[in-house]
């Protein structure tokens, strides 16, 4: 999701107190910050939470892209407002990793030079208009598909945030899909555009959920703890079976020739991403990568003048009051 | 989202380096209904003034509030969970305290 193949740390705690733990998990307490966890536990979430909220930062970018560009006033108003949002989601999100012992400077250092992740969606280019209106329906869609349930997650500030992210989260799909409409009701050529986006866009926002994660250790320790709800392949079913009928009120075909409803399972069957695309854009072979780190690279260089000079006249001002006392 | 908890890290684990980062501000809204302040997370901002501008665009998109208190999250004095056991269990075991403890007879009325 926006958080992808997080890996768990493995924990050596002490038993009596991992017992204890997890024995409040069990019973759907939320961990607060000042309270004993497992080494893992801290670890996988500073990964997690840090990853998601780069996602959100870097997921400004795409939609950042066409605010010039806007057809009208008013579509130029509510993506402004919509790319706000993306930047509030992303700072309620490290304050909340933050609380696990992080600083914020160190979770951006890690993600200026690479050693973070954020998710593989936002390596994809914004080409057309109608891709503001994909994004907002099929990515925004998929996001709110795993954020929705990680409102109960057991730590309680990642809780407490993505609680605030998913009261907010509905705008930014709405939006999209709205864009959506007026574009597959609109002329032949912005059909074509709606229907061009959905082919780009589909098999990316299937890959979001990550790869199928029913074997995976990683996976079963991060459920036990209530850090990660259900599985990347329960979430990715969830989606399809939400979006299709949403394609087929629009008039847009779902590129995947396999798309199936299938009676017995109470559900679509589809074709999986290609994942050999999705390694390599993991891995920084995306068409965007180089260009969405660039950005975020310069947006931090260029933006040091303005963050030190703030801090020292702050400094200075505190001085001359103790001063003046 | 609540202050940056170094006592909170393992024994051992790295100091946090030493750093020129803005402080942490926790922040404190009231919403329209005549209610309290409350916690609602916290942000980063090089003084007062700033924190309380950036906590209206981090916490107010949507009209939630007509008041707003930042503290540096560094002056917060917390009790520690530890402490969960004397400091609350003296109140849980005297139950006269709340009114279902007294039995009234339903013919008294309300009350």
């Amino acid at each position: 999701m926006y958080a992808q193949m997080v890996k768990s740390e493995a924990t050596q705690d002490d038993p009596e107190k991992l017992a204890a733990f997890e024995a409040r998990i069990a019973a759907d307490e939320k961990i607060e910050p000042k309270d004993w966890m497992p080494v893992g536990y801290r670890k996988t979430l500073i990964r997690q939470i840090g990853q998601h909220a780069h996602s959100e930062i870097v997921g400004q970018l795409p939609e950042g892209n066409w605010i010039t560009r806007a057809p009208t006033l008013e579509r130029k108003a509510i993506l402004l407002a919509k790319v706000q949002d993306e930047a509030g989601h992303g700072l309620y999100l490290y304050c909340a990793a933050e609380t696990l012992g992080v600083s914020r400077d160190e979770l951006t250092e890690m993600l200026l030079d690479g050693r973070m992740k954020y998710s593989s969606i936002f390596n994809y280019p914004t080409l057309t208009w109608a891709d503001m209106g994909a994004v907002g329906w099929l990515v925004d869609g998929a996001a709110i598909m795993n954020q929705v349930p990680l409102q109960r997650t057991s730590y309680g500030p990642y809780s407490r945030a993505m609680i605030r992210i998913c009261k907010e989260e509905s705008f930014h799909q709405r939006q999209g899909y709205d864009i959506m409409m007026k574009m597959a009701n609109g002329t032949p050529a912005q059909k074509r555009m709606a229907q061009d986006a959905l082919n780009r866009f589909w098999y990316p926002s299937l890959m979001m959920f990550g790869p199928s994660d029913k074997d995976s250790v990683h996976s079963a320790q991060s459920m036990a703890w209530k850090i990660k709800m259900n599985t990347n392949d329960e979430l990715r079913q969830k989606f399809v079976d939400q979006t299709v009928p949403q394609a087929e009120y629009l008039g847009l075909t779902v590129p995947d020739e396999n798309l199936k409803w299938n009676d017995e399972k109470g559900g679509y069957d589809f074709s999986e991403p290609d994942w050999s695309e999705f390694f390599e854009v993991i891995k920084g072979n995306g068409p965007c990568n180089t260009e969405r780190l660039a950005a975020r690279n310069k947006a931090w260089d260029d933006g040091a003048w303005v963050r030190e000079g703030m801090l020292a006249h702050a400094r200075k001002k505190a001085a001359r009051a103790v001063a003046a006392e | 989202m609540s202050s940056v908890n170094p006592g909170a890290l393992p024994d051992g684990a790295d100091a946090p380096r030493a750093r020129n980062e803005w402080p942490l501000w926790e922040i404190f809204i009231r919403g329209q209904h005549g209610m309290s302040h409350r916690h609602v997370g916290s942000l980063h901002a090089p003084d007062a003034k700033t924190a309380i501008q950036n906590a209206r665009d981090v916490y107010t998109r949507r009209n939630e509030g007509v008041s707003i208190w930042v503290v540096e999250a560094s002056r917060i004095t917390a009790s520690a969970p530890s402490d969960k056991g004397p400091m609350f269990e003296p109140s849980e075991s005297k139950i006269y305290r709340h009114p279902t403890f007294f039995d009234i007879p339903d013919d008294v009325g309300a009350m």
